[in-house]
This record gives C-alpha cells, structure tokens and sequence, in this order.
C-alpha cells in the first residue's frame, strides 16, 4: 500500500491473479490509481500490462484478489458493469462509430429528447460543449470518419466525459499520431486530469511516457515489478527493470556471435532507403549468408515493419532491395519466397498456424504452395520431411495427425519454423519466434538458429529479449520510433551497452 | 481551462463549405446518385416515348403499382443498416397475403384478420431475428429458412388462389383521391404513411441511431452501452411486419390471395434498397433512398413495357445497377480505407 | 484419422438412415427394387437418379463454401445453360443426332463457364463480397435465359437428350454414373492433388495462407469456375428431365437447398475443411426429404415447410449456444470457466 497519499487512490486493485490455460498471466499484483493523476503501465510484451487493464474494464474475471473502486468492492461481469463503476477506455482501435457525426458519437444513447424525438439541435450544442470543455473546436455535424484517428481518439475521450468518468484509460493512444496530434492529446488529458479524473497511460513510448505522467508501474512476466514516481526513475533504470535480467537458466550458446562472418560476396539481401509513409522511415539493411542479423528496440520501434517490407507483407512506397547483389522487386510474399526469403510472423496464431490443418499439413505447406496446386508433395516424401523436423525441432507431441491449434505456443513456433526450413530459404526471418513460449522451447530454437545460421543460412532475428540478441546476432539494428538509428557490433557491446544505446536514443530530441 | 484548439476539418482541397458539406453528408452521396438516376430515367423516358411518359397519371401508377415494394424497402432497410440481410420477404408476403384471404373468406372480421396477419409475419421475423442474434447464425442462412417456412406455410394455407371479397380491402385499392391527373388511393398513402414512419425512426429515435451504430461498428455500439441484441432482433420483426404489410397491399391490389406471390421479390427489394444508397456492409442508408430506389425499379419496369419488351429485362437492367452500385460502394469504401491508414 | 471420419459423417449419414427407415415403415414399398428389361426401377432408384442436379450443384458451392464464399448464381446459370442447349438442339436440323446434343451440351457447359468466371473475377480480383457478387448473376441470369429462350419455353424431341436423364446404362441411370463421375472427378482433383489442402488454407486463414505463399487468388477464382461448370452440367441434366428449357423454373432456389445439402454434410459456412462425402450424403438426404414428403402425400408445394424446419434444426445443431447447454447439461457439477479466458491467448 503506497504511503506517501491521505487520499485513498479512487482504484485498489490488489494482489490480482489471473489464470490462462498453460500461461499465468497476473500473479499477485497490486495496482492503484489515483484521482488527478496521470499514471503509466510499462512492461514489454506478455508482461501482463493488456490482462489487467481487461480485468479492470470487465473483460476478463479475476481468479483471486480484490477490486475496489471509490471506497466500494467491485466485482466486474462484463464491460457494462466496468462502465457503471464510472471506468472509461478509449482503446487503440478507436471504439466509436465512425459512420456517425462526432456531436452524435459524443452523445450517443444520451441525446437529449422532445416531443418530436430527438433534438438535433440541443444535442448538437451538448457535444460541442463537451468538446469545448476539453478545449476542442470542431464541427459537430461532420462525420467522424472524415477526420483522422487522432481526432478520433479526443471525441472518445469527450465521450467517457459525458459518462461522467472517474477512470480514463488510455489505450496506447499515440501509436497513429504524429508529434502535434500528441500534443494535442496530452493537451487534453492534463485538462481531464486537472478534473480530478485518474488517468490511466499505456504507451511503449518512454518520451511519451515521461513527458505526461506523475507515477509508473512496471510489470514484467506477469509480476509487479514497483511502482515509482515518473520524477524518481531515470530512463536506464525504467528499461532495466521493464527488460531484466534472463532469471531462468538458459543453456549457453557459446561462441556463435563471435563467429567471422564472410561480407566479400554480395550480401543475400541488402536494402537501401525502404520505407512506407506511416508506416516506417527510411532504413538500410545488410544480411550476409550465415550471418544473423538482430533488430533490437521497443515496441512500436520498426523491427516488425522494416521486416515486413523487406519480405513484401507490406508494400513499399520506397526504397532499393538486392538479392545477392541483383535488383529485385519484391512486393508480394510470393516474390519473396521466389527468391527463397522465408519469413516468421509474430502473430503466431494469426498470420503462421493454420489451426484446422493438422501438423504435417502445416509443415508442407511451405513447399507445396511453392510447388503449386497441381503437383502434390508425395505422401512418402511428405513423410518423411514432416518426421525429420518433427525430430530436429523437437515438437511435442510429436503427432503429425495433430490439429495445430491445438498446440502450445513454443510448438506451433515449431511447426512454423519447420515449414519455412523445410522450404530450404537463403534467408529467413523471425519475428519474435521466442515470444510467450516456455523455457525449454526458447532454448531449443535459439540452438536451432545458431546452428542454421552455422551452416550458412542468413537470419534476421528480432526479440525483445536483448539477451538473446545479442547471444544470436554478429550485428545488431537499433530502431527506434520507425527510425533505423544505429548499427552495432554485437561483439562490441554487452546487455548493459545495449539498454544504454536504446535508452538514450529514446532520449534523443526529434521525435 | 486550457486555450480552445482549432481542429480544422478535414484537409481537402477545394473551397470550405465544399469541404464541410462533404464531411457531413458522404454518406448520403449514393443517395444523391440514386435521385440523379431516377432523373436521368424520367428524361430518358420522356425523350424516349416523346413527352408521354412524365405524366401525372403516370407517376401515380408508379406508386400505386409498387406500394408492395415500398412498404417492404423499408423494412429491409432497417435490416440493411445493421448489416444483416432478410430473404423472408417475398414468401412472408405471399403468407400473410394468402392468410389474409383465407382468414376473410372464412368469416374473420377484417378488424380481426388484418392484426392477425400482421402478427403473423413479425413472428416470423421474430423467428429469424432470435436465430441471428442468440444462435449466431448468418442473416442469410437464418432469414433462408424462414423463406422456406413461409413459403410452405402459404401453401399449407391454400394451394390455389383465393378471391377476396371484403369490401374494406377493395377500397384500399379502388378508392382514388384526384387532383386532376395525379391521384392515390389508400394503399398508397399507407405506404407513403410507412415511409414516412420509417424515415422519422430512423432519425429521430434512440433505437433508430442504435440501428446505425450496429451497423458501423457492433463491438463499438455494445461497449458505448447501447442495447445492441434488442436491436437487432427488433429490425427483423420490423421487416417482417412490413412484408405483412405488403402483403396486405398485394391483397388489395390483385383482389386475390395466391400463394404464389413474391417469388424472387427479396432481391427486387434488396436491389432497390443498394440502388437507393444503402451499404450492404451495413451502418450508412436512409429510408428516402430506399424509396428512391423502388421508383428507380418501377420506373425501369414501366419503360421496358411501354416498349412491348420482355419482362425479363426489367431485371437484367436492375441486376447491371445493382453491380455498377456495388462496384462504386465498394472503390469508395476502398478509397476511404486507404486515406485513413 | 478414423476417429475424425467418424465423428464428421456420423451425424449425417445416421440422418440419412433414419429418414430411409422412417419412409421405409410408413410405406414398405419405399424399399421395394424391381427389374424390369434389365433395368432396375423403385423409389430408392428414383433417388438416385433425381438427385444428380443437385449433386453436381452442390459439389461446385461445397468448394466455393470452403473458401469462405458462396455462389447464389447457380440456378441462374443452370437456367442459362439449359436454355443455351436445347436452343441449339431446336435451331439444328438434326434433334435426334448425337452430335447435335454433344455439341450443344459442350457450348452450354462453356457458356456456364464463362459465367463462372465472371463471379471468380468480381470476388477475386475486384475484392467483392461473394454474396453480392453472385447475387447480381442470381437477378439477372435468368432474364438471360428468358432472352435465349424468346420468353418461351423451348421444347424439343431429342432421344440423345432425353437420355441423360432417363436412360439407362446397365442396370443404374445415366443420371446415376453422371453425378458418380463427377464426384470422383472432383474428389480426385481435390484430394490427389493439392488443391483440396490449398483450399482449405485459404478458407481457414487466409492472410496466413498468403504469407505461406499460397495463390489465393487463383483458388479462389478456380472454385467459382468450377462452381459454374459443374452448375452448366446440371441445368442441361434439369432440362432433359423436363425435355424443355424453362427459363422461369429451371433450378430455381436450388442454391438454397445446395447449402443446406452442404452444410447438413458438415462442411461449415464459415470455410476451411470441406467434405465431399459429406455433401453427397447430405444431397441424398434432401432428395430422399423431397421423396419423403410426396410419399406422405403432402402437396409438393408445402414441401418449403419441411425444408426450413430442416435448415434451422441444423443450423441449431451447429450453433455453439446449443453446444453450450448440451456441455452444462452434462456437466452438472464440474466448475466453467468464463468464456472469455479460454479463447484468448495472452498476447501482450
């Protein structure tokens, strides 16, 4: 409980468990909010930070702990309840209807009536009141969708104010805006705070987070990690604590990094200057054969964007891309795997796994999608593939007959990889393969890297685990805010070098 | 109080007011379009059949020749806006029409008989609006049924035609209101009376906007607390009242019940609402424009017989529109997506 | 893998036997197979034969619901088709020759391809929903027809034609052997293959099929094409049955009861893993349905009533509300956990 406040916070959350099937996402955390104040939840991914907030909009139940919102107990059914107790959440995706004028979204279910139904007029005047209140000029009668998500986002605010909100949460809102829609936004919420309301931020942006909030909780892997006061944690110490030290014992990938990587012939791929408007600025990379290529910074830095570019997930406005010192143009997945770029995405289950297929299924498509509709892969040859990896990767249970959703996620990362491996690419490329997976699972495809990348294949790795960066990678790409920022030499450099690096680009002056 | 923020609308090119007329009603621009077809139509005809077409006498065969397809424009569109789809229409039409003479022909009072048929088909739209909304079955497949249910049923209720005799409905259909050439006869008015109901939920009323906010975002219309699954529901009973309606119309109309009514009208109906600028993906529409849009069909119908051509035609055409709207809607919504990413 | 076919086709093939015995004890003659100048003839042989169009029908939209689309056209095109056909049979000289009806059933079941094409490329390339899309072909193909068949209805003489759907080869149908093949074709070109596992990537994930490297595009495109020939083959089938092109009435609402024969077989609308075995045994049900119900001397026009009561049975059945209630029905006393935790994985 902090002690530094008379005025009990308007939110207690305390020791907050939740439970997932295999994952146990909160575990005994405490959790305070208080009015008039703007207080931010950090931690990398799978920390926990998006599992509390639900349990605190009433999407998810809490296993054990207790809420307790203005002094009264609280337990939360369905987001309605949440609502009720006076909880209001402007999400990412701007959860409004964007069909609708802005003074009727601001209204909505609240507009005031005559005789003749609705009065347009007054509930027009209303939301422009509200609007004005928060400092915000705009026409009422305009559609919501003809302005830009940013806007967006300050009408829904205008929105939890007319519900009357006791608790604004902030749903990493800046992650579409640009450095004046920001200033907006911060514009506002210290307007809102100055209401007495409690704010809740969520942002991956330290700046951000620096620049509007009064305290900082830090999760990490489920846990509290503390809770401080934005003025009394410097940004290196922020870092740390959100990253850590690797507490687990991970079997040692001696020597790897320090390999010599030959960089005489043409790189397998080299881009220069690729990037997307909104989506990421202009960047370089070089990956030799046999050489892995880390790409280390926060989340929201680029790592995932830059690659998908390179592997034409994502279209490029701009940019040159060779392969193996040739031009190429690679603007769709099959012309990446044309010219045998395999790519892994970090939506697993999303964008990899093809759940109602089975495992073997999933392990050929790679190769039978190159091969086309016509010629199938033939069941004995599809046999023994799919064994082979099954075995050399380890993938448990090792049933090819297996739905693949119905494996864990350390498995269907397996599964994922054999596909692409069994495709034999020149270069492949992992988003995030060792993301929300357990312990024994990390190790094995880390070794598995090592030893491909050993036998000339050419890796780009990203994890937000700079230990096993920088424990994989002869070369390390910094980004940071869509920006290609730096390039290291792994051997160069230690963890502590690392954090710094990324720290202090975070504190660098252009946004 | 912090210092007011000018957010300027939307940067366009182009003169101001242009700007914020287009940033409050984009929606209604395929409605527009709708009205300028509908004139270009009129012209066309007129040019076409020199002078003989824009008559007064003319216009009011209009309404009084599609009343049945307005009252149910109307309905489907409520159904429209929220994103669902109702293929029920035509044999629910065909049901309650083919009760109805049944029901007069029996003995019922009309006073009785009217109420009953109604009921009739908002039940079935009940049935279809429970299976959408609580058994999570797609409109399409939910509202198929109940076309195969109510199709049956009105067989069930007679396999042939049935005559009606009830002087209250054939006055609703031979009584003419004059004024000089133009005229309208009760079914007309209450089918002008349902557009007009229509047109005011769907603007003026909690539950009408709730209907636009499902249709725009149903994630976002339940977290903003609006009772999303009454909703939806009820614009399935409204249809299927309004094809009760219709039937009542048709009823009146032919004089006659037959069981055999309506085949393949959902999609005139369907087709007449997208023309009249309603999405199909749902939360943009009006009810004017689906009103539009049933004149568009009838009109394109009266021009292909005044020409002694095929009937067959009538719905080619509307099946071209029906593609070329679609094919617009969808580069609009295409374009729109790509500004905002 | 046996427990999964199992599972999958159980349901559907006990409905199917239950419908049998149901009819076979109301009237015994139901069962009753008699042979007469080397040809087999009964009710169960009428089903055979009369459940070709809408076996070759379903086949196609089995394909098209697997990747997450639907083809409303199909009666439309059979419309077409029949009316292309027998035009060409009629404006020959020759009705009675082979040739004539093999060139008229090869430029129908072309046309129907091309109409198949047609809906590939509005869903496929120009990106629109396929409801909509085939729902513009539903509206206006059968005015087509109408047009071919000069609002009449086209009658001819033509022993070739009459053939395919009252002949006989052996002791079977044509009609029979007809749907037969086309289900071996079709089975063979899914499953020996790769195009059956392709499509079912595209219709269970398709951006995770795309970045795979799948050509969804082309699959997708293929499976309206296919959808429309195997549509062309069963509106000449529909118009021999008949020996007349009725523009009007050939294969009308047949889409519908093709859904339902697919769904009922347990392919799911949603797309993803489709069964072909399962939709024949589902095409079996709704014609031996359709038997049913003139065997119990109902008016066929009432038919529709059974049919939706049929649809919403099963699309009950599949509903997971219903699911929910048979697991608490059964599970009295073991604790559930909220829905919400058990489908979310812990992403951030």
């Amino acid at each position: 409980m902090p002690a530094d406040t008379e005025v009990p916070p308007i939110v207690e959350m305390q020791g907050i468990t939740i439970q997932f099937p295999g994952v146990l996402a909160l575990d005994n955390v405490d959790f305070f909010l208080r009015s008039g104040e703007v207080h931010a939840l950090m931690g990398e991914n799978g920390a926990g930070k998006s599992t509390l907030i639900k349990a605190l909009t009433g999407v998810y139940a809490i296993d054990s702990g207790a809420i307790t919102v203005a002094g009264e107990a609280r337990t939360f059914g369905s987001t309605a309840d949440a609502q009720a107790a006076g909880i209001s959440t402007v999400y990412q995706e701007v959860n409004l209807c964007a069909n609708l004028s802005v003074g009727e979204n601001v209204m909505l279910g609240h507009e005031p009536r005559g005789a003749t139904g609705i009065d347009w007029r007054r509930t027009h005047d209303r939301a422009a009141d509200h609007l004005s209140a928060l400092g915000m000029d705009i026409d009422t009668k305009s559609i919501l969708s003809s302005h830009p998500i940013a806007i967006q986002q300050l009408v829904a605010i205008a929105r939890a104010m007319v519900l009357d909100a006791k608790v604004l949460i902030l749903d990493e809102p800046t992650s579409s805006l640009d450095r004046d829609e920001v200033a907006l936004l911060f514009g506002v919420v210290r307007d809102v705070k100055s209401k007495g309301v409690a704010v809740l931020f969520v942002s991956h942006f330290l700046d951000q987070v620096y620049e509007i909030a009064d305290r900082i909780t830090v999760l990490r892997n489920g846990k509290l990690v503390g809770e401080y006061p934005a003025a009394e944690l410097p940004r290196e110490q922020l870092i740390t604590k959100m990253i850590g030290r690797e507490l687990e014992n991970l079997e040692a990938i001696a020597g790897t990094a320090q390999r010599e990587i030959d960089r005489t012939a043409a790189p397998v791929i080299s881009a220069r200057g690729i990037a997307k408007r909104g989506f990421l600025e202009p960047a370089d990379i070089d990956v030799y054969a046999g050489e892995v290529v880390g790409l280390a910074g926060l989340l929201g830095s680029g790592r995932t964007e830059l690659v998908r570019l390179l592997y034409g997930a994502n279209r490029a406005d701009a940019g040159v891309v060779e392969v193996d010192g040739a031009p190429a143009k690679i603007t769709s997945p099959r012309h990446a795997i044309d010219h045998r770029i395999a790519f892994s995405s970090e939506d697993r289950r999303g964008e990899g796994i093809i759940a109602d297929l089975t495992v073997a299924e999933n392990i050929v498509l790679g190769i039978q999608a190159r091969r086309g509709w016509l010629r199938r892969v033939r069941r004995t040859e599809a046999d023994a593939v799919v064994a082979e990896y099954i075995a050399a990767l380890g993938v448990r249970p090792a049933n090819p007959q297996m739905l693949a959703g119905n494996l864990s996620g350390g498995n269907q990362q397996k599964v994922l990889l054999a596909r692409w491996l069994a495709t034999a690419p020149k270069l492949i490329v992992l988003d995030e393969p060792t993301r929300g997976i357990d312990v024994g699972a990390k190790a094995d495809i880390q070794a598995k890297v090592a030893e491909l990348s050993e036998q000339g294949l050419a890796v780009i790795f990203i994890s937000s685990e700079l230990e096993e960066v920088l424990r994989l990678a002869q070369r390390v790409i910094v980004l940071r805010d869509r920006h290609h920022v730096g390039t290291l030499d792994s051997s160069e450099i230690d963890l502590d070098g690392l954090i710094d690096y990324i720290a202090k680009s975070e504190e660098g002056s252009a946004a | 109080m912090t210092t007011i923020i000018d957010i300027p609308d939307v940067a366009t090119t182009g003169p101001g007011a242009v700007s914020r007329f287009t940033a409050r009603h984009a929606a209604m621009m395929p409605t527009f379009a709708a009205i300028a077809i509908l004139l270009l139509l009129f012209a066309g005809a007129e040019a076409f059949l020199r002078g003989d077409f824009i008559t007064g006498s003319n216009i009011s065969a209009l309404l009084l020749d599609n009343a049945y397809l307005l009252v149910m424009a109307v309905g489907m569109t409520f159904v429209i806006v929220t994103g669902g789809i109702d293929l029920a229409v035509g044999s629910v039409m065909a049901f309650t029409g083919i009760w109805l003479a049944k029901l007069l022909a029996d003995g019922t009072s009309v006073a009785v008989a009217i109420p009953v048929m109604l009921i009739g088909g908002a039940l079935i739209g009940l049935l279809v609006g429970v299976l959408v909304q609580y058994f999570n079955v797609q409109p399409f497949i939910a509202s198929l049924a109940a076309l195969f249910l109510a199709r049956g049923l009105a067989f069930v209720v007679s396999l042939s035609s049935i005559k009606v005799e009830e002087p209250a409905i054939l006055w609703m259909q031979s009584t003419r209101f004059k004024l000089g050439d133009w005229y309208i006869t009760p079914t007309g008015i209450l089918a002008l009376a349902v557009v007009g109901i229509g047109a005011f939920v769907m603007h003026s009323t909690r539950f009408g906007r709730t209907v636009y906010a499902v249709g725009g975002n149903e994630q976002s219309a339940r977290l903003m607390g609006l009772n999303v699954a009454r909703t939806k529901v009820l614009v399935y009973v409204i249809s299927g009242f309004c094809a009760g309606l219709a039937g009542l119309v048709l009823t009146a109309y032919s004089g006659a019940g037959y069981p055999r009514n309506g085949i393949g009208t959902e999609l005139d109906v369907i087709a007449a609402v997208v023309i009249g600028g309603t999405l199909l993906t749902g939360g943009r529409g009006y009810v004017l424009g689906s009103m539009v849009g049933v004149f568009v069909y009838g009109t394109i119908n009266t021009i292909i017989n005044f020409k002694g051509a095929d009937q067959s035609w009538t719905r080619i055409i509307v099946g071209v529109l029906l593609l070329l709207f679609i094919v617009v809607q969808r580069v609009i919504v295409a374009r729109a997506e790509r500004r905002h990413n | 893998m046996k427990a999964i076919v199992n599972h999958r086709l159980f349901w559907p093939a006990t409905a199917l036997v239950v419908l049998v015995a149901i009819n076979a004890i109301a009237q015994p003659r139901f069962l009753a197979i008699t042979m007469r100048d080397g040809k087999l003839y009964g009710a169960l042989i009428d089903i055979l034969r009369q459940s070709a169009p809408l076996m070759l029908v379903a086949l196609g939209m089995t394909i098209v619901i697997a990747t997450r689309g639907i083809d409303l056209s199909v009666g439309a095109i059979m419309a077409v088709s029949g009316a292309v056909a027998l035009t060409i049979i009629d404006s020959s000289g020759s009705p009675d020759a082979v040739a004539t009806v093999g060139i008229a059933v090869i430029v129908a079941v072309l046309v129907a391809m091309v109409l198949g094409l047609w809906n590939g490329f509005l869903v496929s390339v120009l990106g629109i929903q396929p409801i909509i899309a085939t729902l513009v072909l539903m509206l206006a193909g059968r005015g087509v027809a109408l047009l071919i068949t000069g609002g009449k209805i086209t009658t001819v003489n033509s022993a070739p034609l009459k053939y395919l759907a009252s002949g006989y080869v052996l002791i079977l149908p044509v009609a029979f052997f007809i749907w037969v093949a086309a289900v071996a074709i079709v089975s063979a070109i899914e499953r020996r293959t790769a195009l059956g596992v392709l499509t079912e990537s595209v219709g269970i994930n398709p951006e995770a099929s795309r970045l795979a490297g799948v050509r969804s595009r082309g699959i997708i495109w293929g499976a309206y094409i296919a959808s429309g020939i195997l549509a062309g083959a069963a509106g000449i089938l529909a118009a021999s049955d008949i020996r007349a092109a009725d523009a009007n009435a050939a294969g009308l609402w047949i889409e519908l009861y093709a859904i339902l024969a697919v769904v009922l077989g347990g392919t799911s609308l949603m797309g993803g893993k489709f069964s072909i075995a399962g939709t024949v045994i589902g095409v079996l049900f709704v014609t031996t349905l359709e038997s049913t119900v003139v065997f119990l001397g109902i008016p066929p026009a009432q038919k529709p009533v059974f049919f939706g009561a049929a649809v919403i049975v099963v699309v009950l059945l599949q509903a997971p509300r219903v699911h929910e209630w048979g697991r608490k029905v059964g599970s009295t006393f073991r604790k559930q956990p909220t829905d919400s935790k058990t489908e979310v994985e812990v992403a951030a």
